[in-house]
């Protein structure tokens, strides 16, 4: 009965490094050149910053099990503590800004993560929408947070990494990617340690993962600790990089809720499907848009697109859920085997 | 409060007050000092000094009693299994040893140590390991990833130093996957090594579950239902399993299982539990041939067999 020696038979398969590392060469190399300053200012930054949040609420809830709603505070936190280290830290380079905005995310994190040890699934995500509201409550009401601006709108500093000054579209581009590969190859390395495997098992199954003896409560926190880090590193991209000027309502719970779509869409527990789902989410609205403007023509006014999309929006992830679980990911490996075999056979 | 009488060749009975051990002992507990409070040796406690013990375990949910007054030793290197009729209390009986449930009365002895709760977070660190009744696999993981799992108690090393390669970490997971293929290897489960748990049969999951479990070579392992759902020659495979287990690494086994055929060759020593209650600890050959186990099991004949007046 122990032969089940498994007919998988292997194509030659091309080491797994290759394609990121051709990807990220592309995205450095080639990008930049081509790119016109709308694909980078209404695509490519907001992807890359929700890409990047998606990976950090995919370790939380796809990997370690613990469903969060709070992301976008996260963002925010991390956004705003950037912005005050930065303003008030005489001589911080901007990188030291950003790293220490990590660290005050992911202590909010770990706060709010303590109900984590009381608390499953559907109860731990209404407790989390505390997170939401409280960060989105004490930035607007305490202007300290905002240097005093009216309104609690904040104006991004002028980027550079290294003395290198990176303005314009493609400056602020390479520096979010660069943030981006860097924080995703860390994430990547996270999820196939020891570590990575801890929050799987405690996610798959919490009483075994206790008897075999991880340490439960300290993973768990761990895990809310790591996840807001890398969200509000995003939230520091979406700030700096992408918008420039923000204020805390535009991390809403709206926001929140982006995020956990990107990643039921682009596939749980997997970083590749973070940057699925975020592609889908930002490229959709657009394409949504030039397709009702070229089939309706005025009718299709920003009124209807708004509900279209939200509709379409709704459709596609209650599909997801009900036909394609595991995401854009599977989808996309599904349809990769088969040209893989298609080719093969011919 | 007087001392329960607990009988059989408890070397180390408690050094600790009966109010202390109602409370709850502190998870790390000394080794108990065999000079104070230390019962009178009985004829029996000559022998090596159990690895485990329970005494006077009482256990019941609402007003069901799943335990009541039950005793055990358990020897080092021995296997033992715990048999009984559905409902009897066998799975209630390892729960309480891995401390999943809290019992009412008693408490649990491991290595001399007492404990009123055993510490279910350290029960890893006490070299105990244990497998449950319905599968309790990690299904996101492949198998070599689950066998690993194992031994996540023992890693030192904090997640940035797994993250960056460096420190302990390297030699760490070089150490835990080499020990989890030996594992594999040890219980023919290499072919599947990278193979998602999840889409392996039952009876190889089950196996994936003993790996997991033996990856810590524990001094003391649990098996609740080893071979549940199996087939007659799945069962036997899986019982040399357990006897190799035991051989390799010196691991005393306390396992329950239905099938009495199997048990009945593979365990040095057998207890039964009906309602809870511990009827028969003895030999293969003696449980075979004792009354009260052939009733509990058989059903005792009603004196109006007939149904004569009905």
């Amino acid at each position: 009965m122990t032969a089940i020696s498994g007919h998988f038979s292997s194509a030659p398969v091309l080491p797994k490094w290759i394609a990121p590392v051709l990807l990220i060469a592309f995205a450095y190399g080639v990008v930049p050149l081509i790119g016109s300053s709308y694909l980078f200012e209404a695509i490519l930054l907001p992807f890359l910053a929700l890409s990047l949040a998606g990976v950090g609420l995919n370790i939380l809830t796809g990997y370690a099990g613990q469903v969060s709603l709070g992301s976008a505070a996260f963002m925010a936190a991390g956004a705003f503590a950037a912005y005050n280290f930065n303003l008030r830290v005489e001589g911080l380079p901007l990188i030291g800004s950003i790293v220490l905005a990590g660290f005050v995310a992911a202590a909010i994190g770990i706060v709010f993560g303590l109900p984590s040890l009381r608390l499953k699934g559907f109860y731990l995500a209404v407790s989390t929408l505390a997170a939401q509201f409280f960060v989105q409550w004490a930035l607007t009401k305490f202007s300290w947070f905002s240097n005093d601006s009216a309104s609690g709108v904040i104006d991004a500093p002028r980027l550079s990494i290294a003395g290198f000054a990176l303005d314009g579209a493609v400056g602020r581009y390479l520096f979010a990617l660069t943030i981006v590969a860097i924080v995703t190859f860390l994430a990547y390395r996270l999820v196939s340690s020891q570590t990575g495997r801890n929050f799987i098992a405690i996610r798959d199954n919490e009483t075994a993962a206790r008897i075999i003896g991880i340490p439960v409560l300290k993973t768990k926190l761990l895990a809310f600790a790591i996840s807001s880090f890398i969200i509000g590193v995003a939230g520091v991209i979406w700030a700096f990089a992408y918008l420039r000027t923000v204020e805390p309502d535009g991390f809403d719970l709206d926001r929140s809720f982006q995020i956990l779509f990107i990643i039921i869409i682009g596939g749980l527990a997997s970083i590749r499907g973070a940057f699925f789902g975020a592609a889908l989410i930002v490229v959709f609205p657009l394409a949504l848009s030039r397709l009702g403007g070229l089939l309706l023509g005025d009718v299709f006014d920003s009124g209807v697109l708004d509900m279209s999309q939200r509709i379409v929006l709704g459709a596609l992830i209650i599909l997801f859920l009900i036909l394609e679980p595991d995401g854009l990911v599977a989808l996309w490996d599904r349809i990769r085997r088969r040209l893989l075999f298609a080719w093969q056979s011919t | 409060m007087p001392l329960p009488s607990y009988a059989l060749g408890v070397m180390e009975a408690s050094v600790y007050a009966p109010e202390v051990l109602a409370r709850g002992l502190p998870s790390a507990l000394p080794p108990a000092q065999p000079s104070e409070g230390r019962a009178e040796p009985t004829g029996l406690a000559a022998q090596a000094a159990p690895l485990l013990s329970l005494q006077g375990i009482g256990l019941s949910f609402g007003g069901v009693v799943a335990l009541a007054d039950i005793d055990l030793s358990v020897h080092p290197g021995e296997i033992r299994a715990i048999i009984g009729p559905n409902g009897a209390g066998k799975s209630s009986l390892i729960n309480v040893i891995s401390g999943v449930y809290r019992p009412d009365r008693g408490h649990v002895l491991l290595d001399g140590v007492g404990y009123a709760q055993v510490p279910t977070q350290r029960l890893a660190h006490l070299g105990v390991a244990r497998t449950f009744q319905n599968l309790a696999l990690f299904k996101g993981l492949s198998v070599l990833d689950n066998v690993a799992s194992g031994l996540a108690y023992k890693v030192r090393s904090n997640f940035a130093g797994q993250v960056l390669g460096i420190g302990r970490s390297r030699g760490e997971q070089r150490d835990t996957l080499s020990r989890a293929d030996q594992i594999l290897q040890f219980l023919d489960l290499s072919p599947v090594r990278d193979r998602l748990v999840g889409t392996l049969p039952y009876g190889l999951q089950k196996r994936v579950e003993l790996a997991r479990a033996l990856v810590a070579q524990p001094r003391l392992l649990l098996l609740d239902e080893p071979m549940a759902g199996m087939t007659a020659s799945e069962k036997g495979e899986m019982a040399g399993f357990v006897r190799a287990a035991r051989d390799r690494f010196a691991t005393t086994v306390v396992l329950i299982e239905h099938d009495v055929g199997v048990v009945m060759g593979l365990s040095d020593r057998i207890a039964v539990l009906d309602y809870g209650r511990k009827i028969a600890d003895a030999t293969p050959d003696e449980v075979r041939n004792d009354q009260r186990v052939i009733d509990a099991y058989l059903g005792v004949a009603s004196d109006n067999e007939d149904g004569a007046g009905i």
